[in-house]
């Protein structure tokens, strides 16, 4: 049990590390830098690599390469690279490739406050890229979980052949915390499904719809396609709208049938309680300490904290809604997530926001007093 | 090696290049396949990218891996691919607007020197888009675009990769009799190649400046360029370089372990803010603060804020110390608050006039604080600092505040710098921190 001080920027290099990442590029950015710097120190003693690319796009544009030819990727970087890596992104998800995209959240629009903490980037990162396909987004509240939703996420890009998001916070990637990350329950590593060498290769075969394609890596066993254009299962460009449309239908498909699946969330429910506070990320903290708080103070509360942000596990959030008055929903931007909630909420049911951009942390008698928790 | 002889790379299966009549395309095309036939490279191990643009029609013709990306970035994907498998052989063509678009791959592709062969097509304009100027279109060329005449230069595509450090680059035009051999060349020189190749687009460019193949024969001359090859130089290929220095790198960082062997007086978590400038050491000082908390069982958190420009200004730490896991890690009300130095106080005056009875206040006793209702002590931290010496600052006003505050005993903290600190460093920070004990106890 070695107790650690460290921040969650290190514990998500350890994390990718563990999961069996080969391939790691990125960009200096404040504050994912030290992310790219435990990178470039942890990979080439990990079998792996880790290069500082010449731009965003060039970050990214490297680890969709490398993933294609085998390895496990990650990059990591901000808001204005994220806005980089925008169309890239967009590419991944039309090649299936499976990624890890950390994006350390920080104060914006625009350059903003590089060295302050925000979670601005709830819904871009949900309609990431022209078209608007399913991406999927985990978000851990602390380091330990930054850890262990690092191992997650790779094991859900390769699962799943898609882009996972981890959407950290400068809060908590340039926080230092104590951990002791042998103690954090880590999933069982899971590689991609790679084709079999005596059979006949399509790269994006499916049969029903919602399949993942079982995938040969760049210098595998079978000459492979790769495009940025529609294409077909074989990967050849088309303009047959019948085949666009299953594609299409396929991208889809392939995550909002595993929604259940990808679930992650941590429920603390109170028998009879009326008032309910849903939360993410570093936010889920204060909401913590206001649920305890409040408890003290006599009143019903539960709390369904969302680590998997993308898909949106309704399921379990149509489930803690139940027999619910008052949701409260606190956030580090104007109101993000609270469109999900909302558009879930049972008729009655109201959803109260609690937000702001002020670069601090909302607190716990901030969340309290705005949410009209007494009331 | 490949294991079955192959008579030539292109597939028929997708039918004939869609190439218009005429186009340099498919002559520049015909060229790679007779030199990939020549090498019989493993179809397995070789792959052609490309990106947007006619040019970029062509990767799926070929019996290779094909990788066809967004405009002008597949050098970057090459990059990966390279990076990840060195065993691949991968060949890039791009158009010229790829190496507008793209232009910061180019020079980085050719900095790096990492074993990729980049073949341009390079016809002066958007042949996919409607034949619009590029940034090699010839000065006048008539385009969509440039309707008067194209009035940029063009760029001096050797030139520019020769001036990043590209090892290997050569010029022709689609004519050349002997490109095939050029495109082995290219491919065989172990680092980053650049073939410049010119040629018609007789959809757009060629019509529309009344230019044809023997004009593009003269054009090379008579924009003042050479031909042939341009470049040829040995330097180390990149994915080679950057495996042997994996060998090079210092000794990996230890993880230290904190061990909790020391007790505590917390009952409930509590909020320390240390102010003071840059280059006091104010961090280093707050992390082995943190960690003596660590060793006493404590949980702790710590966040630190300083300007972008590290050395100067002022330098702040935010510790929480908890005898419980820590979840709101920001300190709205201190419990206790020291300031070292005039740019700590400049930061954090706000905050300091707002305080509450509740806060215990150390500051420097030369420092003007402005009017709180915190607990103030005052002690001679920057005269103690200069008989400690420097960078000791920090740690004496931490070790004023454990002898005051009790959180965890002295012993803790002093084992802290015993474990973490350089050895040469050690006994004068035991000395700040007695120093600190010293001034607390007085």
């Amino acid at each position: 049990m070695p107790l650690e001080f460290i921040e969650g920027n290190e514990a998500i290099a350890r994390g990718a590390v563990r999961a069996g990442c080969g391939f790691f590029a990125g960009y200096p950015i404040t504050p994912a830098s030290t992310l790219l710097q435990y990178m470039l120190d942890l990979m080439p003693r990990n079998d792996g690599t880790a290069i500082q690319a010449e731009d965003e796009i060039a970050s990214i544009g490297f680890c969709i390469g490398a993933s294609m030819a085998g390895r496990k990727a990650m990059t990591a970087t901000s808001g204005p690279g994220i806005s980089l890596y925008s169309e890239n992104i967009g590419l991944a998800i039309i090649g299936e490739t499976p990624l890890v995209i950390v994006n350390v959240q920080r104060q914006g629009p625009a350059t903003g406050s590089a060295t302050k903490g925000a979670e601005g980037d709830i819904q871009f990162t949900r309609w990431i890229t022209s078209g608007g396909m399913p991406i999927i987004a985990l978000s851990p509240a602390n380091v330990a979980e930054a850890y262990e939703l690092t191992v997650r996420a790779f094991n859900l890009a390769e699962q799943y052949r898609i882009p996972v998001f981890l959407l950290t916070n400068k809060e908590i990637g340039l926080t230092q915390e104590t951990v002791d990350l042998d103690s954090v329950r880590l999933p069982e590593i899971i590689n991609r499904t790679r084709a079999s060498a005596s059979e006949a290769y399509k790269p994006h075969q499916f049969g029903s719809i919602e399949q993942v394609p079982v995938i040969s890596d760049f210098g595998g066993e079978h000459v492979t396609q790769f495009t940025t254009s529609t294409h077909d299962q074989n990967g050849y460009l088309t303009s047959d709208p019948e085949i666009a449309q299953n594609m299409i239908d396929h991208y889809i498909a392939k995550i909002e049938a595993a929604t259940d699946e990808i679930a992650l969330y941590r429920e603390d429910m109170q028998e009879g309680a009326e008032l309910l506070f849903i939360s993410y990320g570093i936010t889920s903290r204060s909401a913590s300490v206001a649920v305890k708080q409040l408890r003290d103070e006599g009143f019903g509360v539960s709390s369904l904290v969302i680590q998997s942000l993308f898909p949106v596990p309704e399921t379990a959030i149509k489930a803690a809604m139940k027999g619910i008055r008052k949701t409260i929903v606190p956030e580090m931007n104007m109101g993000q997530y609270k469109l999900e909630i909302e558009r879930l909420a049972p008729d009655g049911m109201s959803v109260i926001g609690v937000n702001k951009m002020d670069t601090t942390l909302l607190s716990p008698s901030e969340i309290i007093a705005r949410g009209g928790c007494r009331d | 090696m490949t294991d079955q002889y192959h008579e030539t790379y292109m597939t028929d299966a997708l039918g004939p290049l869609p190439c218009c009549p005429g186009c340099g395309h498919e002559r520049i095309l015909k060229d790679l396949d007779s030199a990939l036939t020549k090498m019989q490279i493993d179809p397995r191990k070789l792959v052609i990218v490309t990106d947007i643009g006619c040019i970029g029609l062509a990767d799926r013709y070929f019996k290779a891996n094909s990788f066809h990306g967004l405009h002008g970035r597949s050098l970057t994907y090459a990059t990966g691919l390279k990076l990840a498998n060195p065993e691949l052989t991968v060949v890039v063509l791009m158009g010229d607007g790829g190496c507008g678009i793209g232009g910061a791959h180019l020079l980085s592709a050719a900095r790096r020197n990492l074993d990729i062969t980049l073949i341009i097509a390079n016809n002066f304009n958007y042949g996919m888009t409607g034949g619009q100027h590029s940034v090699t279109t010839p000065i006048g060329g008539l385009t969509p675009t440039t309707p008067g005449g194209n009035v940029e230069r063009a760029i001096d595509i050797c030139a520019i990769g020769a001036g990043a450090g590209a090892t290997w680059a050569y010029r022709g035009i689609s004519y050349d009799k002997d490109l095939d051999e050029r495109i082995i060349e290219g491919i065989k020189h172990p680092g980053f190649s650049i073939l410049d190749i010119w040629e018609l687009c007789t959809a757009y460019y060629m019509p529309r400046n009344e230019y044809n193949k023997k004009e593009l024969y003269k054009l090379i001359e008579t924009s003042g360029l050479n031909s042939g090859l341009i470049v040829q130089s040995e330097r180390g290929e990149f994915g080679a370089m950057y495996r042997e220095s994996a060998g090079n790198l210092p000794p990996a960082k230890d993880i230290s372990a904190l061990e909790p062997v020391f007790g505590h007086k917390l009952k409930e978590q509590t909020g320390v803010v240390i102010a003071g400038s840059a280059g006091e050491k104010i961090r280093s000082a707050a992390s082995l603060f943190s960690r003596a908390g660590i060793m006493s069982n404590l949980h702790a958190t710590q966040k630190d804020d300083y300007p972008i420009t590290v050395m100067t200004g002022h330098s702040v730490s935010e510790i929480n110390l908890s005898p419980v896991t820590i979840e709101y890690t920001a300190i709205d009300s201190p419990d206790y608050f020291v300031i070292v130095s005039e740019d700590g106080l400049k930061k954090t005056a706000a905050l300091v006039a707002s305080l509450g009875s509740t806060t215990h206040l150390i500051v420097d006793e030369g420092l003007q604080i402005p009017d709180t209702a915190a607990t103030i002590e005052r002690l001679p931290l920057v005269r103690s600092a200069k008989k400690a010496g420097q960078f000791t600052i920090g740690l004496i006003a931490l070790g004023a505040l454990i002898e005051r505050s009790e959180i965890y005993p002295t012993e803790a903290l002093r084992e802290s710098v015993r474990r973490h600190q350089k050895p040469g460093i050690v006994e004068t920070n035991l000395r700040a921190i007695d120093l600190g004990s010293e001034l607390a106890a007085d």
